[in-house]
């Protein structure tokens, strides 16, 4: 019963930090250019990345 | 239209401004872009987005965006701007329905991981104690994920109508009301699970038909041209300014040089010119209008600056009499009611009722309230199967996402449904089986010389023919010849002078019963022959149809010849020299003798005909109008989407008809154990994501219907 104490408790703070990180990844544009990613590790960069 | 970024470096307000670049295809296009726009002065950052196509400048207020587009086609891509984002408000409501997704599915989880302990055999305090902590989270979830739910039944109830949320929000109120007496008084089972878990299904359902409309939309917005926003008007002291179309009034003059469009219908008082009237007649072919001739709004100018007196703005201008045409055509559409609401019509009811009965039995035989009302919400909930809100959207989007990748972008799920039921094919001409560009046909008459001549003439001129004769050679790889002195001549053509030889690209001497253009070098007459050439595949795409038991023809407004000689080619019958109001009559007569019609076309001029059809398709060449009026744009050349849409319509019907049956029969099964009252949270809960699963692989299987 003890164990259960802890554990409910650290497992919803767990569940409530990924919803709190897909709120932000939202929020922040992280799902707008999903090819984009995937595109963009091929090109060579000789200088720093623009932008 | 352009958004106001932070200030930045303590400068003036940056600017970001985008643009569709469809060309975009690979890394290299990406880098190439963002690097080569980041050398220009006054831009200070490009991001491009690979997934939509689109590039994202921030430049400062200095640049506009005429300047912007023309450095990306400098890079060698061709761009579009974009007008703020227009359907931003239709993006945020699948953003808001996917954040309250994510809320379900938390909540979901860490319920069901409680109540798997609760069915296991947790008894007595820690049974309490998981139900207390279900309702700690339950509570606050259903708040927020039902809000979508519980605000359309509010409405459908206030205007007196009932829709397939209110049994959801009945039940799932009801659910959790009861769930908290349970626990309070620390009754067996609670329904918190059972609650979320519909919440979770129907939200998917509600994302997937969002997420599948914002994809269409974001597509065909890409596409969008823009059209004359205003004139520069010439006043009584012979000074210009700038008035912007809704602010025209009869009786202005409006200067229009060569390369402008009209903003208002009007006579011309000085000049001559010739127009593009494709957008209002579908003809191709250039029309010269002189000094007392009616110019209209929508008609490009070619060659030539004129001047125009406005004799009809805004509202009462032709093209806006098109537009009041297309509106009335549309009236006859929006009588359709999509399959899920059909459904839901008979469901809603039958369910209310079956809870009702189910309750009241129960009372009779004296279970005592709180069991008959634990049996009445044990059927609204399992009558509410996620099965039936996910059948419908899960097939449409994975069906319009088959068909996205072949190039073709439906708007939304009701257009699915009613291209599955078309039996009858109406073509546009020009444009639509044809390419809707003239194409030279006879180059190879031109020695190299001449060639590079030609070119040098036609890219001076924005005349279609040129344009045609242009793209025609730059495909050959040819240099432009260096010439002296060029100039267009209303109505005649190209002048210029070669070493000192006088060339023409004008107007061929004899008239010939199609276009072509006529090269002399001093006087070397050679006779460029132009098509607008069929689409590829066209005559394959109307066998395809036959097949699919639609029998097509082709109504255009163009002349006869020209409409004879595609009906020829692709031996369909056509009916030439038609106007709007024309297409939308053949259309109705069609319709009134029990023909559901799929029209395809791309003019202004189709407008009200693609508005009318039961359902239409339109090319991605197309005006505005045009796509904004169509059902669906294909972007390739060929025309053999048309065919792939109805046949992938039909079979995303089938899978939805099979969902709608997996569904119904998953009730027959569950129904009568609910209204024994032998549903425990339990089966429900199995017999719910089961249910769902099922329907989901099911419609997964269209994923390769497009093939």
């Amino acid at each position: 019963m003890s164990g259960l104490a802890i554990l409910i408790p650290v497992a919803l703070l767990m569940g409530l930090c990924g919803l709190v990180f897909f709120f932000w990844a939202m929020r922040n544009d992280q799902f707008e250019d999903l090819d984009g990613a995937a595109q963009r590790v091929l090109i060579d960069e000789d200088e720093d990345e623009p932008s | 239209m352009n958004a106001i970024a932070p200030i930045s470096d303590g400068q003036s307000p940056l600017i970001v401004s985008r643009f569709a670049v469809p060309a975009i295809r690979c890394a290299g296009c990406i880098s190439k872009i963002e690097n080569g726009l980041i050398d220009v002065p006054g831009i200070v950052s490009s991001r491009v987005n690979f997934s939509t196509k689109q590039v994202a400048i921030s430049h400062l207020p200095e640049l506009d965006d005429d300047q912007l587009k023309r450095k990306i086609e400098a890079l060698g891509f061709e761009a579009q701007i974009l007008a703020e984002n227009p359907l931003s408000e239709e993006k945020g409501s699948t953003d808001k329905l996917i954040r309250a997704l994510a809320v379900a599915g938390f909540g979901m989880m860490n319920i069901m991981l409680l109540s798997v302990s609760v069915w296991s055999g947790a008894t007595g305090v820690t049974r309490d104690l998981f139900h207390w902590i279900s309702a700690l989270i339950a509570i606050p979830v259903i708040a927020y994920s039902g809000r979508p739910f519980f605000a359309s039944a509010a409405m459908a109830l206030r205007y007196g109508r009932t829709n397939m949320d209110v049994p959801i929000s009945i039940g799932i109120l009801l659910a959790t009301g009861l769930s908290i007496y349970e626990t309070a008084t620390g009754g067996e089972h609670a329904y918190f699970d059972g609650a979320v878990m519909l919440l979770f299904f129907l939200l998917a359902g509600r994302v997937l038909d969002g997420m599948m409309r914002d994809r269409a939309r974001e597509g065909i917005g890409a596409l969008l041209k823009q059209t004359a926003p205003g004139a520069m008007v010439l006043a009584d002291d012979d000074k210009t300014r700038w008035v912007a179309a809704k602010d025209l009034l009869p009786d202005m003059r409006m200067m229009v040089a060569a390369g402008e469009s009209l903003a208002a219908d009007g006579v011309i008082i000085s000049g001559s010119s010739s127009f593009d009237c494709s957008l209002m007649t579908g003809e191709s072919e250039p029309q010269p209008r002189g000094k007392g001739d009616m110019a209209l709004a929508g008609t490009l100018n070619l060659s030539s600056p004129v001047i125009v007196r406005v004799t009809a703005t805004g509202e009462d201008t032709s093209v806006s009499d098109i537009a009041r045409l297309m509106d009335e055509a549309g009236q006859r559409r929006s009588f359709y009611v999509r399959v899920a609401d059909r459904a839901a019509r008979y469901y809603a009811p039958a369910v209310h009722s079956l809870a009702l009965m189910a309750f009241v039995f129960w009372m009779y035989v004296g279970a005592g309230w709180h069991q008959s009302l634990l049996i009445a919400v044990a059927v609204l909930i399992i009558t509410c199967p996620c099965a039936l809100g996910l059948a419908v959207p899960a097939a449409q989007v994975v069906a319009s996402g088959a068909l996205l990748r072949k190039g073709v972008m439906v708007k939304d799920g009701s257009a699915l449904e009613r291209l599955a039921e078309v039996d009858y094919t109406l073509f546009d001409k020009t444009g639509t089986l044809t390419l809707g560009r003239p194409t030279p046909v006879n180059l190879d008459d031109l020695s190299l010389t001449q060639k590079q001549i030609t070119l040098a003439l036609a890219q001076a001129s924005r005349h279609p023919i040129s344009k045609g004769i242009r793209s025609g050679l730059l495909a050959l790889d040819i240099e432009p010849a260096a010439l002296e002195d060029i100039q267009e001549l209303p109505g005649e053509g190209m002048t210029a002078s070669w070493n000192g030889v006088k060339v023409i690209l004008g107007k061929p001497e004899k008239s010939e019963d199609h276009l072509s253009s006529q090269l002399s070098v001093g006087t070397d007459k050679v006779v460029l022959q132009l098509q607008d050439e069929i689409r590829p595949d066209a005559s394959k795409a109307i066998a395809r149809l036959q097949v699919l038991g639609l029998p097509a023809s082709i109504i255009s407004g163009d002349n006869i010849r020209s409409v004879s000689l595609v009906a020829r080619a692709l031996g369909l019958t056509a009916q030439a020299g038609a106007s709007p109001q024309d297409k939308v009559e053949t259309i109705t007569r069609l319709t009134d003798s029990g023909h559901k019609v799929l029209m395809v076309g791309d003019g202004l001029n189709d407008g009200p005909a693609l508005a009318a059809a039961h359902v239409s398709i339109a090319p991605g060449s197309a005006s505005d109008v045009g796509q904004q009026a169509a059902d669906a744009v294909f972007t390739s050349e060929s025309l053999m989407p048309v065919a792939l849409s109805v046949k992938v319509a039909r079979r995303t019907m089938q899978i939805v008809h099979q969902n709608f049956a997996l569904a119904i029969g998953y009730n027959i099964f569950a129904v009568p154990l609910a209204l024994t009252g032998m549903v425990t949270p339990l089966i429900a809960a199995i017999a719910m994501s089961l249910s769902s699963l099922i329907v989901v692989g099911n419609a997964l299987r269209l994923n390769g219907a497009a093939n």
